[in-house]
């Protein structure tokens, strides 16, 4: 494989086409896991920040990074970076958007108070469980049109 | 010269010391709460057991590696081949579940002192150490929460489940010093700006933190303060039981020690 140079703001582009394998609407980028990026004529180095540390998914999220930045002919370093604490603040607007359009809320940092449901946009929802299906995602109910639904953990 | 290279040997051994203490309490917590998967009284709980045994064996790991950084040994070797002779965690980690009542508060205890120890860990200056414990602190948040409304709900639900609490609450007291504390000299730990306050001052936090959930859910505070001043532990506190850690590892290594896989 022959390596070009290729610009950071090509290495953002493919990095946002890397998906979370649990919620596959959103890309690293949406969910705020990318803290840098570098390229230089080695290749490029990017810095991922986990959502939690017992994710099972870090392995295979940093194994499609270096795949997709290989498509582009370039070959990349992941590393996890530990100075930075994830949380649920540093998903994009459009991050955002998409979860809730699979039924995942956002709640704002550090937040107990409710949410809003993302099927009726009600803010009558209580916690049903600080655990869901994956460790940064907690199971929550709403009482307006009584579904449950999922929010990023608060 | 001389004074300063050994000095900088005792901070090496010290950090792979109390890495492999925080990794053995991460690893036995985590294995105890993998084994309600399938058995907990409910859907949401096997769930929440199973998500928080993945943060305590993550947490583990983190832990394992940094004593290998420290020239402790290899960190898969380090979590699985070290005998119950070798172990640093505190005895109440590696106890056996018990019953819900017990589980529950075995948990929110260790999960209180955690968050103390974290907090003083990611105050301090040593930068590796710092940031592992600033991301456990988010993570074991969740934890603590979840264990403290279980606690509280007990508690104020009376009858058997209030008796079961008032058990469990008896048996874990005799442990609570040896959680209490630090398997390295913990004024080493201070002097060496590994950890922000004194072991005390932990204590004190700790109470503190501890004693508005108690009363919510019906359970004297005293009893925990009489133990605690009892036994400072001011030193680096002895090796816990061995019965348990040894249970614990031959189950944690069952298939692992058939040794003929490759993983």
């Amino acid at each position: 494989m022959s390596t070009r140079p290729l610009s950071e703001e090509a290495v953002w582009q493919a990095l946002a086409r890397v998906p979370d394998p649990e919620l596959p609407v959103v890309s690293v980028i949406d969910l705020g896991m990318v803290k840098s990026v570098a390229v230089d004529e080695r290749g490029a180095r990017v810095e991922l920040i986990p959502t939690f540390l017992g994710c099972p998914a870090l392995g295979w999220i940093a194994e499609k990074v270096r795949a997709a930045l290989a498509e582009e002919g370039l070959h990349a370093e992941v590393d996890f970076a530990l100075d930075v604490v994830w949380e649920p603040s540093r998903i994009t607007p459009e991050g955002i958007a998409k979860l809730r359009q699979m039924g995942v809320a956002v709640p704002a940092r550090r937040d107990r108070a409710p949410v809003a449901c993302p099927y009726c946009g009600a803010h009558d929802t209580e916690i049903e469980s600080l655990f869901g299906p994956t460790p940064c995602r907690a199971v929550y109910y709403c009482r307006a049109c009584r579904q449950p639904f999922e929010a990023m953990k608060p | 010269m001389v004074a300063r290279d050994s000095g900088m040997l005792d901070r090496g051994r010290i950090l792979g010391d109390l890495a492999l203490q925080l990794g053995d309490e991460e690893l036995f917590l985590g294995h105890r709460d993998s084994e309600w998967l399938g058995l907990a009284p409910e859907i949401e709980e096997d769930v929440a057991f199973a998500s928080m045994a993945q943060d305590e064996v993550r947490h583990a790991a983190f832990w394992y590696e940094l004593a290998e950084t420290a020239g402790m040994g290899q960190a898969d070797a380090l979590a699985f081949d070290r005998p119950a002779t070798d172990r640093r965690h505190a005895a109440l980690c590696a106890r056996p579940n018990g019953d819900w009542a017990h589980t529950v508060l075995r948990h929110y205890l260790y999960d209180a002192w955690d968050a103390v120890r974290l907090m003083a860990l990611a105050e301090a200056g040593e930068e590796t150490v710092a940031q592992g414990a600033r991301r456990m602190l988010r993570e074991e948040h969740y934890h603590h929460l979840h264990m403290e409304k279980w606690v509280v709900d007990l508690g104020r639900a009376g009858g058997e489940a209030g008796q079961r609490l008032l058990k469990a609450f008896q048996a874990l007291l005799p442990d609570l010093p040896h959680l209490a504390a630090f398997a390295v000299d913990p004024q080493a730990l201070v002097d060496l700006g590994i950890l922000a306050r004194p072991l005390p001052d932990l204590r004190r936090e700790f109470v503190a933190r501890i004693s508005p959930t108690l009363a919510k859910a019906g359970l004297p505070v005293h009893p925990v303060e009489a133990a605690l001043a009892a036994q400072p532990e001011d030193r680096a506190r002895s090796v816990a039981p061995l019965a348990d850690a040894e249970e614990l590892l031959s189950t944690m290594n069952g298939v692992r020690s058939l040794g003929a896989a490759a993983w």
